[in-house]
């Protein structure tokens, strides 16, 4: 029965061969270019981890992506709850609001915020308009509106865990809390809060390990100016040709992200945080 | 007791709503102005900027481009995506769960390293052909169908969790082949699974932008990479007329969508 056992690999392997010769071998081979260019041996390495100009990059990188991961979950929490336990209508409103952005692409997200912030955009035309400010405030090409452009590319990315967490919960518990004598109150942050935190890590988890790899928001809301790492490996690359350091620094970001990763599988069972 | 929300609690959700449409309600004003730069419309509209995405031949090139590249790298990842799914259903093989992990890696990994790596792997098939290479329709599509593969993957695998496996039990017992119960009995079954992870392949290989760019320089110019070149240089209000179209066909879509959900809600 030789045609039997060959049925598995016939229908099995053509993804995982055309993965492996288009993915996995070049990805050994990104790592090649780290240890040998320009010279071999772990230089690259060295520069990236102790270069001070790549070490504020990381830091910065780090300290952006925790504030937006931070306000993105906290904003997801409102609007899921609202999605999942509000009346009909208001079911409706914010499955529209969040599933729009979701299927608009990235550059016209970024360009949207663009025309808001920039210094002749629709908020300071309109405060200078209004005689609240005379000179327009300066919101583009720095980390603020890099945040901004950041938390709304992310926000409908967290609510689809934190809502499956509010969706799975049993209303019996707010019952026995309600016969117990617990206000609305003590039960949504004694009782509601705790039992979503699984969903409320995992969104977490993954909006920041999303973030960590941001690229085209960072490149276009900060205009070069706060340069994060995913830039900074395009700079790289491709305007001042270091290969080898552009390798390298990837290599380390993907260490990062699969050392989050282990950890999110650990913290939430991850069929749960897709259904 | 149902944990109905409080009105500070539609409060916060709706001003959430607000900052989610905000940007996109912004570009309409912008694509309107008559001016060269980026700017509000004063007192006279303009119909200048639509009128250059007609005008400017490179806007049409990129947009059939797109369609050209989504076209095959859906086709491409979604037929490999149902026979890896396919295969893992049917015969559940023990190594089953280290493959899945496998396929899924280009979807979890930075964007950034999986465009340094098709980068690597374009550039090198660069040097033995002219077809699949760095900068060519082809090897642009390539890419996408590795970026998109394990998101079909996943479509593929959640609407096959949804068969009955007494079904595909039952066309053994009567002794269909592998082919037979393949054909005849679960492809039927997921249509509609294929079809959204067609679509869905469709719209990210669409907007895909952060491994275009790696890949890409001046022959193969897809619609977001053109889109980018606009904003990087000097803000260009022809963006702003792209994007209110892109946002309009987006919105259209699920509002049918939405639209069709709640008629059929109603009837049942």
């Amino acid at each position: 029965m030789t045609s039997d056992r060959l049925k598995p690999v016939l229908l099995l392997g053509p993804l995982v061969l055309f993965l492996g010769l288009a993915y996995l071998v070049p990805f050994l081979g990104v790592m090649q270019w780290s240890v040998t260019l320009p010279e071999p041996g772990f230089s690259q390495y060295g520069k990236a981890v102790t270069d001070p100009l790549i070490q504020s990059v990381f830091f910065r990188t780090f300290r952006i992506c925790l504030i937006v991961t931070f306000c993105a979950v906290a904003a997801a929490y409102a609007i899921a709850y609202v999605w999942v336990r509000g009346t009909p209508a208001q079911r409706l409103v914010t499955e529209l609001c969040i599933l729009i952005p979701f299927w608009i692409s990235v550059l016209t997200r970024a360009f949207g915020w663009v025309a808001l912030l920039s210094n002749r955009g629709l908020i300071n035309t309109w405060l200078q308009a209004a005689g609240i400010i005379s000179e327009p405030l300066t919101m583009v090409r720095n980390e603020f509106g890099v945040a901004l452009g950041m938390m709304h590319f992310l926000i409908p990315f967290a609510v689809f865990p934190i809502a499956s967490a509010m969706r799975s919960l049993d209303e019996r518990v707010f019952l026995a809390a309600r016969g117990m004598g617990a206000s609305r109150l003590r039960i949504f942050w004694s009782i509601f809060v705790p039992m979503t935190l699984p969903g409320i890590l995992g969104a977490g988890l993954m909006v920041f390990v999303f973030a960590l790899g941001f690229f085209i928001t960072p490149a276009i809301l900060g205009g070069g100016r706060s340069v994060m790492i995913a830039e900074l490996i395009y700079l790289r690359l491709f305007q001042s040709p270091d290969w080898g350091l552009g390798a390298a620094i990837s290599v380390i970001l993907m260490l990062i992200v699969a050392a989050l990763l282990i950890l999110m599988l650990r913290l939430v069972r991850p069929n749960k945080m897709l259904g | 007791m149902s944990m109905k929300p409080t009105p500070i609690a539609v409060f916060l959700a709706f001003a959430v709503a607000l900052f989610l449409l905000l940007p996109l309600i912004a570009v309409v004003p912008v694509s309107f102005t008559p001016a060269r730069f980026l700017s509000m419309p004063t007192d006279v509209w303009s119909l200048r900027h639509y009128q250059a995405l007609l005008d400017n031949p490179a806007w049409l090139q990129s947009i059939w481009l797109s369609l050209r590249i989504g076209i095959l790298s859906s086709v491409i990842a979604t037929l490999l995506a149902l026979m890896f799914s396919l295969g893992i259903w049917m015969f559940r093989p023990w190594f089953g769960s280290l493959l899945f992990g496998f396929v899924l890696l280009p979807m979890v990994a930075p964007p950034v390293v999986s465009a340094i790596t098709l980068y690597f792997f374009l550039t090198t098939l660069s040097k033995v052909n002219d077809v699949v290479a760095y900068d060519t329709w082809v090897g642009v599509a390539i890419a996408h169908a590795v970026m998109i593969a394990p998101f079909a993957v996943v479509m593929v695998t959640v609407a096959l969790a949804q068969v009955d496996r007494r079904i595909d039990l039952a066309a053994r017992g009567f002794g269909a082949s592998v082919s037979q119960r393949v054909f005849k009995v679960i492809l039927p079954n997921i249509k509609f699974g294929i079809f959204t992870a067609f679509f869905l392949s469709f719209v990210l290989s669409w907007e895909e932008i952060g491994v275009t760019l790696f890949i890409t320089s001046v022959d193969a110019v897809t619609l977001p990479r053109m889109m980018w070149m606009g904003l990087r240089d000097n803000i260009d209000p022809a963006i702003a007329a792209i994007s209110v179209i892109l946002i309009g066909i987006v919105i259209t879509v699920i509002l049918v969508k939405t639209a069709f959900t709640l008629k059929l809600s109603r009837k049942s």
